[in-house]
């Protein structure tokens, strides 16, 4: 099976995606597994791939689990619950 | 204008055709262009209907094409909703000149957690604006919009607002609808509104006197005039939202000096010249006077100088129109077969009555008639309450002029001699010409008697003719010398000062 992938469509530089993309770097670097892959997608120069996932706000962080799809919408900042949300056990806290 | 005041802004706002033609003049002409309107109604008001329809106008009338964003049902389920009311969106879709923005509900788990801003949204639509080259957009409904992301109502609210105003900045004339949880209470659940609408149109759909009763009404048109009250519309298969108009707009209608015949050569004498070709005229007499026969000459005398007619019946059968008709030397039958003549007989009671105006303007767009004779309108009269009637009766004479077609209504007044009804009150002051049939009685002999009481933009005689009815129609006798008081008489004296 294949590794889940992630994806965060963020909206060019506004604040809350900015925060947005700082956070998903800082879970990918220390909770996420190596395997995951995680795409970023900015909806103002890409909003064809918007409208093929059918985001409507941003920014949103999907993940493209068969058994499970799953989104968050917000800036990614309550670090625990958006790990229990996308199901991962969190292996030590941050630092 | 007092000095300070808002100016009105009316001359400059370019006008939106909504396809609701009715409502159009409502709100001066259309929406203006590059606002925001928000449509509120309890579901099943025909939100949906309205926002569709607004696109298909544009899309097939004034090639302008259109974004539909839909936040509860799918595409493919409003596609096929809408195909019945004539609007074939998925060939739209498919020729580039409609596109949908799917924001219908995901089976997804979502999980909202701090803040966040629709540019999604507004990147969505404006993509789907540039790759038709869209002038409109819908966006169907806010509320459920709202509910999706119910946790922030103040940050959804500036969110919308931020929506609103960068579509308006496009150039693009926004149409979003909106739930209302009753008919008569606040404008729009959460009050949206508020934020997000340069314009506020209520749809409504109320059961009253166990009959439904949809009507539209316009309730804030930012910087511009707009007629006040409730407009009745019906739901119609093939054609959508179709509004009656109010009175109040419809009574501006240029008359032409065209004169066109009565069908009785002495009529159109005592008229100076027969009837004006966009004009009504109102037959009114007891049962028995000769209104149908005036109907039919009408008929007959527009079939003969080359025209259309149309009667639409509400009293008596086709069958029996036929036998009147022959009786009096005309043949029905014939005008039919060179279709010069319709005749359509419906029972009053068997639509409401703006169901009954819509099916008059269907038959009068259809066949295209020069003339149309209705008898009678006061059999309307038992179908409706008052007020509807007199706004139909406004609503149908406006319509009769607008089209330039000459039309003749006869009105049965209750009592046999002298008398007036209340359709007779209620038309009298609408109607241009009056004809009055009346039952005289002089000694032991009661004769029938013929007075045209008013001619608008006219002289007529002032006589009251004698007349008599025989196997080829009517003919008109001397005029009685010493006038009897059957015309201003008891009974009659709402007929002063018309």
């Amino acid at each position: 099976m294949t590794a889940p992938s992630l994806i965060l469509f963020v909206s060019g530089g506004s604040p809350t995606s900015r925060r947005a993309r700082e956070n998903l770097a800082r879970l990918a670097a220390h909770d996420l597994p190596a395997d995951w892959v995680v795409e970023i997608i900015d909806v103002m120069t890409d909003p064809a791939r918007a409208e093929e996932s059918r985001i409507l706000a941003t920014p949103t962080l999907s993940l493209g689990d068969p058994a499970r799809p799953r989104r968050i919408v917000g800036d990614l900042s309550e670090r625990a619950r958006v790990l229990e949300f996308l199901g991962i056990e969190t292996r030590s806290e941050a630092p | 204008m007092t000095e300070g005041e808002e100016p009105d802004v009316a001359g400059v706002l370019e006008r939106v055709k909504t396809g609701v033609e009715a409502f159009d003049e409502l709100v001066m002409g259309g929406l203006p262009r590059g606002r925001a309107t928000v449509v509120a109604g309890t579901p099943g008001s025909g939100k949906t209907v309205f926002a569709t329809q607004f696109l298909a106008h544009g899309i097939t009338t004034y090639q302008e094409n259109g974004v539909f964003v839909t936040f509860e049902e799918s595409p493919r389920d409003i596609e096929s909703n809408m195909y019945s009311f004539g609007w074939d969106l998925a060939t739209w879709r498919k020729q580039k000149r409609l596109a949908w923005v799917d924001a219908s509900p995901r089976a997804d788990d979502e999980l909202v957690l701090g803040e966040f801003d629709l540019n999604a949204l507004v990147a969505r639509i404006r993509h789907a604006a540039e790759t038709v080259d869209a002038k409109r957009v819908v966006l169907d409904s806010l509320t459920q919009l709202h509910d999706h992301f119910i946790a922030d109502p103040a940050l959804l609210r500036r969110e919308l607002f931020r929506v609103s105003l960068g579509l308006k900045r496009e150039g693009l004339t926004v149409l979003m609808t909106a739930e209302r949880n009753s008919e008569y209470g606040e404008i729009s659940r959460h009050r949206m509104e508020e934020f997000v609408a340069d314009n506020v149109v209520i749809l409504r759909n109320v059961l009253h006197h166990e009959k439904r009763r949809r009507t539209i009404e316009v309730l804030k048109m930012r910087g511009s005039h707009h007629a006040e009250g409730e407009a009745p519309f019906t739901l119609m298969g093939g054609r959508g939202i179709v509004a009656v108009p109010l009175s109040s707009l419809r009574l501006e209608q240029e008359s032409s000096t065209t004169r066109v015949t009565s069908g009785n050569t002495e009529i159109d004498a005592m008229c100076g010249g027969g009837f004006f070709r966009d004009s009504v005229t109102l037959v009114s007499g007891a049962t028995g006077t000769g209104k149908t026969l005036m109907v039919t000459n009408f008929l007959a005398g527009g079939v003969a100088a080359g025209e259309k007619a149309l009667l639409i019946g509400y009293e008596e059968s086709r069958g029996q129109l036929f036998r009147n008709a022959r009786g009096w030397g005309v043949d029905f039958e014939k005008m039919e077969a060179d279709d010069k003549l319709k005749i359509v007989c419906l029972y009053p009671e068997a639509q409401s009555l703006p169901d009954h105006l819509l099916t008059i303007q269907s038959l009068v767009d259809e066949f295209k008639p020069n003339r149309v004779a209705i008898d009678s309108v006061s059999a309307l009269e038992r179908v409706a309450p008052e007020t509807g009637f007199r706004e139909f009766l406004i609503s149908l004479t406006s319509f009769i002029k607008k089209r330039e077609v000459a039309g003749l209504c006869t009105a049965t007044s209750k009592s046999l001699v002298g008398g007036e009804s209340a359709s007779e009150q209620h038309i009298s002051t609408l109607t241009d010409s009056i004809v009055l049939l009346r039952y005289i009685q002089q000694q032991q002999t009661m004769h029938r008697g013929l007075m045209v009481l008013k001619m608008r933009g006219s002289e007529h005689s002032k006589d009251i003719r004698k007349f008599a009815i025989d196997s080829s129609g009517m003919h008109l006798g001397a005029a009685f010398e010493r006038a009897p008081n059957v015309f201003s008489g008891p009974g009659a004296d709402g007929l002063e000062g018309l």
